[in-house]
Parts: structure tokens; C-alpha cells; sequence
């Protein structure tokens, strides 16, 4: 679990109207990246006719979330195109990031997305412009939302409730979703290591009974964060495009 | 879980950071570089679309002239057809008139050659009968001493002519 503790690095006592904003190892890691997913879009500021492979490779990046927005929103999609970007580029870099072995140099790597206090603040960003969307565009039309079309009226009592409380739900279920699929890939790969670690200090034969199986598991596993990593940032991009189709159409 | 141990003493330090961060994440990267990369992608697009455009707009054009040279090539083979046929008949036509006109002319010998040989049958009947007339009353005096006329002799004659 020491993996996923936050420790001040610096300014300990940096206090904004009494609540502490020290620059800790989690804030570290947002700023590297930050700087690294800058460092990989200036390869896509080459604007060349003939792209080379950086720039093509950004470009496939802005393409894939221009496509995603247009093919669940529209038209009217372009427009969250430089949230949904950020969105998605942010963490699948974080996540990927988080899953760097640097720790065989002697940096412990710290995964920010594996934290709800993180994974909750973009559910909420996402939650607050579908709200804002929904009622700039619908005003109070946009309860609406609550009855699909073509309930029967009875049934709009009993449908209402259970579609506000999934409506609710909504911002918990994108921020506990990120959060748990990272911490328990990054576990299970911590307790495995464990079995090895473990089963080599037991003696050879627990070694090669449970060291290394679960090694060869590691390995496997591994591949499989890596593409987590990459899943989840998509769901969470997914979703909340989905969620502010919901804002811009209603039904 | 420091997740949740930590919670109460490092959210506001991690909503602080992480907001500075994805701002910047949001306004220079999103706002700033993605529209760029995006019009750059635009520009490619419509570039491509152009060029397509215009190969399409030369090789209609080519077409278009191809047509017309083939029209063209149609209307002259026609026109050098039809100069062939004219020839063709006009001298068809010089051939028959000249030809006709030499077929009149041998004609007109061979009618003057037959009304020779029709004035000459003529003068040589005429003389066989008068010669007849001469030798029927020479032949009737010597064998029956009867003087015929010169006329009866010559009707006789020309009986026995008209039976041959």
C-alpha cells in the first residue's frame, strides 16, 4: 500500500485560507505528466503537409477523440473536443506513466489516478458541464431527461426517481470506476511480486513452485495494466462525451 | 488505504495541484495545440480534396477533348468519303458518256455500213435480174422460138426470185 501514499516534497506549510496545498509526490507526478504529454503534442506542431510519425501520431490521437465526439454528440460535439482531449490524453498518460518501472532506479512511481480524490475532481468537471450544458441549453426542460420518451404517464412516477438516483450516480460510478480499476491492477501486481519475493526467501522450492509461476503471471499481467491504462481513460473520455450528448439532446 | 487514511488531510492539496495541472493540460494543450493539430489535419484533407477535385475537373476535360477530336475525326472521315463517292461518280458518269457516245458512233457505222451492204445487195439484185430477165428470154427464144417480152420475162423472173 505504500505505493499509494502521498508524502510533501515540498512546502509543507503552504496554506491557502487554512487548507494545505503542499507540493506532494502525487502533485509531482501530475506536473511530469503535464509536461510529457506537452513534450508529446509538440511533435504534432510541426504542421507539415506530409505529417512524419510523431506529428501523425498526435494527429491520430485528436482524430480519434474528434471522431469519438462526432459519431455521440455531432456536429455540436467539436466544441468539447479540447475537453474530452485534455480528458483522455491526461490520464491515459498518468496511467501509463503510473506503470513505468522506475522504481528499479530508485524512484517510487506514484499513480494519481489511482487516487478518488484525483479520479473524483474530473467526475465532477464532467458532471458540472453536463449540468451547465443541460440547463444553459434546456433550462428546467432539461428534467426531462428523467422520463424517457414515451413512458406512460403512470409509469413516470415509479421511472423518474430511478432515473434521477442512476442520474446521480453518474459522477461516483466515472470517478470510482477509474480509481478502482487502477488500484487493483497496480495491487495485484504488487502481491504478486510479493508471492515471488516471498517464495524465494522460503527456500528454492517455494521459489520455483511460486516464484516463478508468478512471475511468468506478472508478465502477462502487466501487458494487460498496459491496456487497462489505455481502457480506461477511453471509458472515462466515453462516458462523459455520452453524458453531455445526454445535456446537448436530451433524448 | 492511504486512499482513505490520508484523505482529510491531502484532498485540498491534491484538488490544488491537480487543477493547476490540468488547467494547463486544458488551456494550452487542449484550447491552444489541439486545434491547431486538428486545422492542420483540416488543411491535409482539403488539400487532398482539392487535388482530387482537380485531377477529376483534367480528366473530364481530357475526355471532353477526346470527344471532340473524335467527332472531328468523324466528320472529316465523312467529308473525305463523301469526296471519295463524288469522285467515284463523276467519273462514272464521264465513263458512260463517253462510252455512250462511242457506242453512237459505232452505231451510226455499223447503220451506214448496213445500208451499204443493203444499197449493194440492191444493185446486185437488180443486176442478177436484169441479167435473169436477159438470160430467160435468150433461153426461151433459143429453145421455144417464143420471142418473150422483155416485161413478161421480168415478172416470170422476179416470181421465181420471190420463191427462192
Amino acid at each position: 500500500m505504500y505505493q499509494f501514499t502521498v508524502e510533501p516534497l515540498l512546502g509543507q506549510d503552504w496554506n491557502i485560507a487554512g487548507y494545505n496545498i503542499a507540493f506532494t509526490n502525487s502533485a509531482l507526478w501530475m506536473t511530469i505528466t503535464a509536461v510529457v504529454l506537452f513534450v508529446f503534442m509538440l511533435g504534432g506542431m510541426k504542421r507539415e503537409l506530409v505529417p512524419g510519425r510523431w506529428q501523425m501520431m498526435v494527429e491520430t490521437f485528436t482524430g480519434f477523440i474528434d471522431d469519438m465526439l462526432d459519431a455521440n454528440i455531432g456536429k455540436e460535439g467539436r466544441k468539447y473536443v479540447p475537453y474530452i482531449f485534455s480528458l483522455f490524453m491526461f490520464i491515459l498518460f498518468a496511467n501509463l506513466l503510473g506503470l513505468l518501472p522506475v522504481g528499479l532506479i530508485g524512484v517510487h512511481p506514484f499513480t494519481f489516478t489511482s487516487h478518488f480524490t484525483v479520479t473524483g475532481v474530473f467526475a465532477i468537471m464532467s458532471f458540472a458541464i453536463v449540468l451547465i450544458v443541460g440547463f444553459w441549453k434546456h433550462g428546467l426542460h432539461f428534467f426531462s431527461l428523467f422520463v424517457p420518451a414515451g413512458t406512460p404517464l403512470p409509469m413516470v412516477f415509479v421511472i423518474a426517481p430511478i432515473e434521477f438516483v442512476s442520474f446521480l450516480f453518474r459522477p461516483f460510478s466515472l470517478a470510482l470506476r477509474l480509481f478502482v480499476a487502477m488500484m487493483a491492477g497496480h495491487i495485484l501486481l504488487k502481491v504478486l511480486s510479493g508471492f515471488v519475493i516471498n517464495g524465494w526467501n522460503a527456500g528454492a522450492g517455494y521459489g520455483v513452485l511460486v516464484g516463478v509461476p508468478s512471475f511468468v503471471l506478472m508478465i502477462g499481467i502487466s501487458a494487460l495494466e498496459i491496456l487497462v491504462a489505455g481502457i480506461q481513460a477511453y471509458v472515462f473520455a466515453l462516458l462523459s462525451s455520452l453524458y453531455i450528448n445526454d445535456a446537448e439532446h436530451l433524448h | 488505504m492511504p486512499q482513505i487514511d490520508q484523505m482529510f488531510e491531502i484532498w485540498s492539496s491534491q484538488l490544488f495541484w491537480l487543477l493547476i495541472t490540468f488547467g494547463f493540460v486544458f488551456f494550452v494543450i487542449g484550447r491552444g495545440m489541439v486545434p491547431k493539430v486538428m486545422d492542420t489535419v483540416g488543411m491535409r484533407d482539403k488539400q487532398i480534396a482539392d487535388d482530387l477535385a482537380a485531377a477529376q475537373a483534367a480528366r473530364d476535360a481530357a475526355d471532353e477533348a477526346e470527344e471532340a477530336w473524335r467527332q472531328r475525326e468523324n466528320a472529316n472521315r465523312e467529308a473525305a468519303q463523301d469526296l471519295v463517292n463524288k469522285a467515284k461518280a463523276k467519273a462514272q458518269k464521264s465513263t458512260d458518256t463517253k462510252l455512250a457516245k462511242v457506242q453512237a458512233a459505232i452505231d451510226t457505222q455499223l447503220e451506214e455500213a448496213e445500208a451499204r451492204i443493203e444499197a449493194s445487195r440492191k444493185e446486185a439484185g437488180a443486176e442478177i435480174e436484169a441479167v435473169a430477165t436477159e438470160a430467160a428470154q435468150d433461153i426461151a427464144k433459143r429453145l421455144a422460138g417464143v420471142k418473150a417480152t422483155k416485161a413478161a420475162a421480168k415478172s416470170a423472173v422476179k416470181e421465181a426470185m420471190s420463191r427462192v
